[in-house]
């Protein structure tokens, strides 16, 4: 009866820390109004970098990706920006709640953001650099952008929370964060790549690699729930 | 939590310590002339196969010390009593690994460069190490950041346990993603390399030595770690006393 009540608790904070990211958001718009157009502007700086149709057409997996995880690091340390700066995460620390709710909520608020940044994204490819991608593809591509986001969701949620309101946060996150993404890297790229046809590559293909997403989505989602106490702990 | 565990030494040296530090210096004697001069060239790689007794040596201690991190660690988070002493083990061991991974990939490239013509190839084992030397200078990055002597430690501690869950999905996904292109072109890096007697009994000559090397650098560096720790918190505490002073004579 009372794990029930607990579970009811934990499910409720999660939901309630969900929702309050997503409200600061849509008052706030940075998302919108900032992250949203640097992102478009890494896909057509690259198209300037390239300068090749059909590199870009090659490459285009890649780039999504590496605008999506530059993108995640400025959405993480906005996030944790507003939770530190009145000090509300001490807040919700001393209000004696379950820290991995709070884990969960910011993580899915945060995939969430990640996948409404990728939609543009992905427009953005089949408008600049002239991919293509079939039905199978469109299947492929959306499992693949939801595995991928939520993976990216708990680490930099994880990370975040360990940096917010340290000096020098700017650039430990990336430094910590990228050695951990890159196994998203790889494998949502070749996903996408598999998705989009690009260099021949076959849709079975990208199934494994969207496999290879949903095992580290699940290793830091278990991971983080268990670590993002004690690392924001005083 | 501290002053309870002061230590009753002023350096860092013990009996055990010169006794390691001498055992250290005869073996890494023995490899520096066995591995220069007594053993033979390669037949397939010349003289480019000596590296061999300091790159190989180096990989072990590299990844023994992240394994080291990552045990102490885990006493510290999981035994009740959460001792800052297996703190400093892993802070000592990473920063010890730190240095030899930089060892290894630095004789790694030149030995690339020899034998495969090239100082990098995307291979599973050399991009899966540059990623662990990154995601260690990361730890000790955290180890830097602001906070008390136990929020260094239960941070540390808990991104080292991540580090184990990371490795191994950085190593799978490498591994997947070259079993897609093409291999190492002029020697396969998986090839077997026959040795001679000698040539063998030096390289467990050299793993033995840097073994040493590594217990003596620990010892010493988690000792000067409890030294500075002691340093800083008799600090504040002189600080705490004088303020308190003030207060009692205004």
């Amino acid at each position: 009866m009372k794990k029930t009540v607990k579970k009811t608790g934990r499910s409720r904070v999660a939901s309630a820390v969900f929702i309050k990211d997503l409200r600061i958001e849509a008052r706030s718009r940075v998302v919108t109004n900032q992250v949203l157009p640097f992102a478009g502007l890494i896909m057509v700086m690259f198209a300037f970098a390239l300068d090749n149709d059909d590199v870009l057409q090659r490459v285009a997996g890649g780039l999504i990706w590496l605008a999506t995880i530059f993108s995640l690091f400025i959405i993480v340390q906005r996030s944790f920006a507003i939770d530190t700066s009145d000090s509300a995460l001490d807040s919700l620390r001393v209000a004696g709640i379950d820290l991995s709710a709070v884990f969960l909520g910011k993580s899915i608020a945060l995939s969430l953001q990640l996948i409404a940044l990728d939609v543009v994204l992905i427009a953005a490819a089949f408008l600049l650099y002239q991919v293509q991608v079939s039905v199978i593809g469109l299947v492929l591509l959306v499992t693949c952008v939801i595995c991928a986001t939520t993976g990216l969701g708990f680490v930099g949620t994880l990370y975040g929370g360990l940096t917010a309101g340290t000096n020098g946060r700017e650039t430990l996150l990336p430094l910590l964060l990228l050695p951990v993404v890159a196994p998203v890297l790889i494998a949502a790229t070749r996903a996408t790549e598999a998705a989009f046809g690009s260099g021949g590559a076959a849709i079975s293909e990208g199934w494994a690699w969207v496999g290879l997403l949903a095992i580290f989505a699940a290793v830091f989602g278990v991971g983080g729930s268990l670590a993002f106490g004690p690392l924001i702990d005083e | 939590m501290l002053s309870q565990s002061a230590p009753k030494f002023s350096s860092t040296g013990t009996q055990a310590t010169r006794i390691v530090g001498v055992l250290t210096i005869v073996v890494m004697t023995w490899v520096v002339i066995s591995g220069l001069v007594f053993t033979p060239a390669d037949v397939v790689q010349g003289e480019s196969v000596r590296i061999m007794y300091v790159h190989v040596p180096s990989a072990w201690i590299a990844y023994l010390a992240f394994i080291v991190t990552a045990i102490a660690s885990a006493f510290y988070i999981f035994a009740k009593r959460h001792s800052l002493g297996f703190d400093r083990v892993a802070g000592a061991s990473a920063e010890v690994g730190v240095m030899f991974m930089v060892i290894t990939l630095v004789t790694g490239s030149l030995w690339g460069r020899l034998t495969w013509g090239e100082f990098w190839q995307w291979d599973p084992r050399l991009t899966t190490t540059a990623f662990l030397l990154v995601t260690y200078i990361g730890y000790l990055a955290v180890r830097r950041l602001d906070g008390s002597i136990e929020q260094r430690a239960r941070r540390s501690a808990v991104i080292a346990l991540l580090a184990v869950l990371e490795i191994p999905l950085v190593h799978f996904s490498v591994v997947f993603w070259r079993s897609l292109h093409q291999r190492a072109t002029i020697l396969d890096p998986n090839g077997d390399v026959k040795m001679d007697g000698l040539m063998l009994f030096t390289l467990f000559s050299g793993v033995v030595g840097f073994t040493l090397v590594f217990v003596w650098l620990i010892l010493h560096r988690q000792r000067t770690m409890l030294l500075s720790d002691l340093a800083n918190q008799s600090g504040l505490d002189a600080a705490i006393l004088a303020r308190q002073n003030e207060s009692v004579s205004n």
